[in-house]
């Protein structure tokens, strides 16, 4: 019992990171219908702000403020200058573009940080461990869940109550409709682009002291993130939020029985719920 | 109306040259690829070999994702399959030759690919990606956690042992004794005669396919799935045949591999080899069978030759596949097109 609340603990800890990237990735494939393998590098630059920052102000909260917001920077300049020439020529283009950004972000990172671990401790009053029933639980752990859990209910309630929300919603399912009723699609396109690059800027900077800080850290996550994202079903943020749920979960439980499954436990989910649900569990559109 | 007519010779002409280009240059690459073991030194030799090996996984690809529309992101799990499969059958049974071990390799591929793809093939576009991804992963995983006998675990199968090539290198001997030249390379030279062949009777297979009634009921069902099945098409089963078809030429090019290095492992069932086969046949220009090819080649040697000159190898190929989107998105192969598509607009002025 105390053994599943332990699992259960770090695979939330593991799903809320996760989630942060995929909502972001989600909106973007489903709204634009652009699959951005650069989405982990968001999230490694964002880890590498953080980096820059603990060694120039050593002030970690500071870099929490400021990793979003220089890569939604980021973020914003690419969609301008690259990805808005590429939109209605299909993904496949995008999967080369994007993947040449992930190659040249992890190849700058390297060149400038080297291709070794970067110490990123966390900050005071988040180290140590509390004792939950018969375990020890990190606190950084409580904190990695307490910001997904924060900003995953405010992105709901903007998704689902909000005007902007209500205009990404229906850009998903009906993108030039949505531009026939007045809406400036470039800008909408442009901000979404921002909010989904921070977010993952904001997971990278939160994941520094919880998972290693390394060139290629963008990789694996960027694989389970697309997992969750058509696991949820393109362009939904509740999916994208149950689907790292499942995921981190079963990237928490699988390891404990046997360290190899991992894997195959967590790409079996995505397979299971593709053969059941095609579209994903919240599929918007076809 | 008379400016199209005082067009139409000039501009066929320009479609006849470049019919005479087209064909030009495949005629020019059989001549470089078939002398190369005559002039480049081993090192070249090798990486010609790779990138011949990797042709073959890239055509199979431009198959699926090129003539049938099928993107998929678990080609990689057949190009390992066929790699494990051939080295654990040498290891068993030494001194097998050369067509049983293709032989096994290939089935054993095409044989994983029909429950692989008809699962698959219940979604598509994004979602075909993902799940393609998803079973590519589970099986490279599986192959990953084996026990250590079974497929030697990260180690993977090691000291495969070449089978002779004897009829290879009697031709080879005859042919040069009447050239007259001896070839600068002994060593890997049968072998890259050998993936040399390979690569020509696949991409002559393919093309001979691609135009053949069943060809053209794969772009049928590319164009609109839908129509082809109202008009009574069986497109599951043409599209389940394909992924068949497609995952056995990638059996055979890991079968190549597995060959020339001596070795498999399951790392080669890894996503991220069905990732670059994929940009392989994006770079080259897909649908066009020689583009992917050529993306294939371009892909090894960018990789190889950047990687010994500049330590910042991963930025130029970055580089150089963002230029590729912004400047020549239909491909490599289309570099000619769009030349022509220029020099037409250029004398007709814009009115087109």
């Amino acid at each position: 019992m105390a053994l599943g609340i332990q699992l259960g603990l770090s695979g939330l800890a593991f799903g809320g990171l996760v989630f942060l990237l995929a909502a972001g990735l989600s909106v973007i494939l489903g709204l634009m219908d652009v699959l951005n393998l650069a989405h982990g590098s968001f999230y490694m630059l964002g880890a590498y702000v953080g980096v820059a920052v603990l060694h120039l102000a050593g002030n970690f909260w500071l870099a929490l403020i400021m990793a979003p917001l220089l890569l939604s920077l980021v973020g914003a300049g690419l969609e301008m200058v690259f990805f808005r020439r590429l939109y209605g020529r299909g993904y496949l283009m995008q999967v080369l573009l994007t993947f040449g950004f992930s190659l040249i972000f992890v190849d700058l990172v390297r060149w400038r940080f080297g291709p070794e671990n970067q110490p990123f401790p966390a900050p005071a009053g988040l180290t140590g461990a509390i004792p939950i029933l018969d375990f020890r639980f990190p606190v950084y752990q409580v904190f990695v869940i307490a910001v997904a859990a924060l900003v995953g209910a405010t992105l709901l309630i903007g998704w689902r109550r909000l005007r902007a929300g209500a205009i990404l919603r229906a850009g998903v399912s009906d993108r030039e409709m949505v531009g026939l009723l007045g809406i400036d699609l470039a800008r909408v396109f442009t901000l979404t682009f921002a909010l989904g690059a921070g977010l993952a800027g904001l997971a990278g900077v939160i994941a520094g002291p919880y998972l290693a800080t390394y060139p290629g850290m963008d990789e694996n996550v960027l694989i389970l993130a697309l997992a969750v994202v058509v696991v949820g079903g393109l362009g939904s943020v509740e999916g994208a939020l149950v689907g790292a749920l499942l995921i981190g979960l079963a990237s928490s439980f699988g390891p404990f029985y046997r360290q190899e499954i991992a894997i195959a436990l967590v790409f079996g989910v995505m397979a299971v719920v593709l053969l059941i649900r095609p579209r994903g569990l919240f599929g918007l559109r076809a | 109306m008379t400016e199209i007519a005082a067009e139409a010779p000039a501009l066929s002409l320009v479609v006849r040259a470049g019919h005479v280009a087209r064909y030009g240059l495949l005629a020019g690459a059989l001549l470089l690829l078939a002398s190369l073991s005559f002039w480049a030194p081993t090192f070249w030799v090798s990486i010609a070999i790779q990138a011949l090996i990797f042709a073959v996984f890239a055509m199979s690809v431009d198959l699926l994702l090129g003539y049938t529309g099928l993107p998929s992101l678990g080609q990689a799990a057949f190009y390992g399959t066929g790699g494990l499969v051939c080295a654990k059958l040498a290891l068993a049974s030494p001194g097998l030759g050369l067509l049983p071990l293709v032989g096994a390799s290939v089935a054993g591929a095409a044989l994983l690919a029909v429950p692989f793809g008809a699962l698959s093939l219940r979604v598509r576009g994004v979602y075909f990606l993902m799940l393609t991804l998803a079973f590519g992963q589970v099986l490279w995983s599986l192959a990953f956690q084996t026990p250590r006998e079974w497929l030697g675990g990260s180690d993977g199968l090691i000291g495969v042992v070449r089978p002779p090539l004897d009829l290879l290198q009697r031709i080879d001997e005859q042919l040069w004794l009447v050239v007259g030249v001896s070839p600068r390379v002994a060593a890997v030279r049968h072998f890259y005669n050998l993936t040399l062949v390979a690569a020509i009777l696949t991409f002559t297979a393919l093309s001979l396919l691609v135009r053949s009634p069943f060809g053209r009921t794969l772009e049928g069902i590319r164009e609109n799935e839908h129509r082809m099945r109202a008009l009574g098409c069986p497109t599951f089963r043409y599209q389940l045949a394909v992924f068949v078809v497609a995952g056995a030429l990638a059996g055979l090019a890991g079968c190549l591999l597995t060959l020339f290095n001596g070795f498999a492992n399951s790392s080669s069932l890894y996503w991220t080899n069905s990732g670059l086969v994929l940009i392989a046949a994006i770079v080259g220009g897909v649908r066009t069978l020689a583009g992917p090819a050529l993306g294939a080649f371009v892909v090894l040697i960018a990789q190889d030759a950047l990687s010994s000159y500049s330590q910042r190898w991963p930025l130029l190929l970055g580089a150089i596949f963002v230029g590729f989107v912004l400047f020549l998105p239909n491909g490599l192969l289309s570099t000619g097109r769009v030349l022509h598509a220029l020099a037409r607009a250029g004398r007709a002025g814009h009115w087109s």
